[in-house]
């Protein structure tokens, strides 16, 4: 994909329409976060599937601890 | 000589489970944010020893007082549902006595959720046109908030109870009016939506539930119904769009042939990212999970119903039924109403 690691996070942190702008960036580990529900990993595989066709199931994010780990397990489905 | 769906009458039992009834229990939660992320305001409850069976003959008795059908017509039933009243007997043959339907007629379950009602109209499509019966009354029911956990409330917030009565029939039009099916299955999904016991692999005599936290950090307890929601949502923007793309090849269609599109309602949050994945306009989508929830394999009948009361459905519309669930297990076809 063409998206930097920043570009995915940005447009990302739109998608949570509940989050303030600039409060997630490809470090946060976001399952920290008080604001995250599983409501957030929904809108992450939705997101992911319109932007990128790529389909992420429960497992693959089971594996991640940052945004920068979902952006780089989705930038390897693409390859 | 053309199976058609003639008639569809619904019943949702009278308690009502409402997203502040929710907010209550689950503080840290608002009624709004429920709503956000369900698309569901309310849910119907079965009184306490009301089943899905119960929900079915209610449901059948609606049906036939609507729209002025004859029991006595009815020559096949099929009763498609989990939540079933016995091991053994089938509960098709315990409702065909209640209903006070012939004893000269065929009647059987299907033991299938979210899909259910798709595969079940391929049944009776089989058997209008195959086996030359006249009438069959296809029921489902499921009383699933029985089955669901206290604690979970995911699972809570989604689902509620209800029956649909549909009545296919032979319609002798020139041609059919119930199109062609796809089909699908992949029991490697089977965990994904599961309750384990209380059947013969862990029977509850032998079995007793204990809570326990699964790795999803989720409260469990192996006698209760329970879903891995990001599983579920992972497969179903995997399978839907692939299940819509097929049933309209089979037939030959485009999206724009489709005057209506009628999804299993699982949650309305997941309907609205389906729909605009599949670019299919609003006013050609209809949704009715508000004020009755994810009712399983009566989802698509009562979408229907309300889609022909609200006038969304005209008769010689082609509209597509896509069913996918529990199982897992997805069905597609094409009817004219």
């Amino acid at each position: 994909m063409t998206d930097t690691a920043e570009e995915f996070v940005s447009k990302l942190e739109i998608e949570f329409d509940d989050f303030e702008p600039g409060t997630i960036t490809p470090e946060t580990k976001y399952r920290e976060m008080e604001e995250w529900s599983s409501m957030h990993a929904l809108i992450v595989i939705a997101f992911i599937n319109a932007e990128y066709n790529v389909t992420l199931n429960g497992e693959d994010l089971r594996n991640t601890e940052t945004l920068l780990d979902i952006y780089n397990i989705t930038k390897s489905k693409l390859n | 000589m053309g199976a058609k769906i003639q008639a569809i009458s619904y019943y949702l039992p009278e308690k009502v489970l409402t997203n502040h009834d929710l907010a209550e229990r689950f503080t840290e939660w608002t009624p709004d944010e429920i709503e956000h992320q369900t698309g569901i305001v309310e849910r119907h409850y079965s009184a306490e020893g009301e089943i899905a069976s119960d929900c079915a003959v209610a449901a059948a008795e609606l049906l036939f007082a609507q729209h002025n059908i004859d029991r006595q017509d009815i020559d096949f039933l099929i009763f498609c549902a989990q939540s079933t009243d016995y091991a053994s007997p089938t509960t098709a043959c315990l409702i065909q006595h209640r209903l006070g339907l012939r004893t000269s007629i065929g009647a059987i379950d299907i033991n299938l959720g979210c899909s259910g009602f798709v595969y079940s109209l391929s049944v009776a499509k089989g058997m209008i046109e195959a086996v030359g019966m006249k009438n069959v009354l296809l029921l489902t029911a499921e009383t699933i908030t029985k089955s669901l956990h206290p604690q979970d409330k995911a699972t809570l917030a989604l689902f509620g109870d209800a029956g649909a009565a549909t009545l296919v029939t032979n319609a002798a039009s020139a041609r059919p009016n119930i199109g062609q099916f796809v089909f699908g299955t992949d029991g490697s999904g089977a965990e994904m939506m599961i309750k384990r016991n209380g059947h013969f692999r862990n029977p509850f005599t032998h079995l007793w539930g204990i809570d326990y936290i699964n790795e999803l950090d989720q409260v469990c307890n192996d006698n209760c119904f329970q879903m891995n929601g990001i599983g579920v949502f992972s497969f179903s923007m995997r399978t839907a769009p692939a299940l819509v793309k097929a049933t309209l090849e089979k037939h030959h269609y485009t999206y724009d042939d489709i005057d209506l599109f009628i999804f299993h309602q699982a949650n309305g949050f997941m309907l609205d990212v389906l729909r605009k994945k599949m670019r299919i306009p609003p006013e050609k989508f209809f949704t009715y999970i508000r004020n009755c929830g994810n009712t399983v394999s009566s989802t698509i009948p009562i979408a229907l119903a309300e889609a022909l009361k609200q006038g969304k459905a005209k008769s010689g519309d082609k509209i597509l039924l896509a069913a996918f669930g529990v199982g897992l297990s997805w069905a597609g076809t094409v009817i004219e109403v």
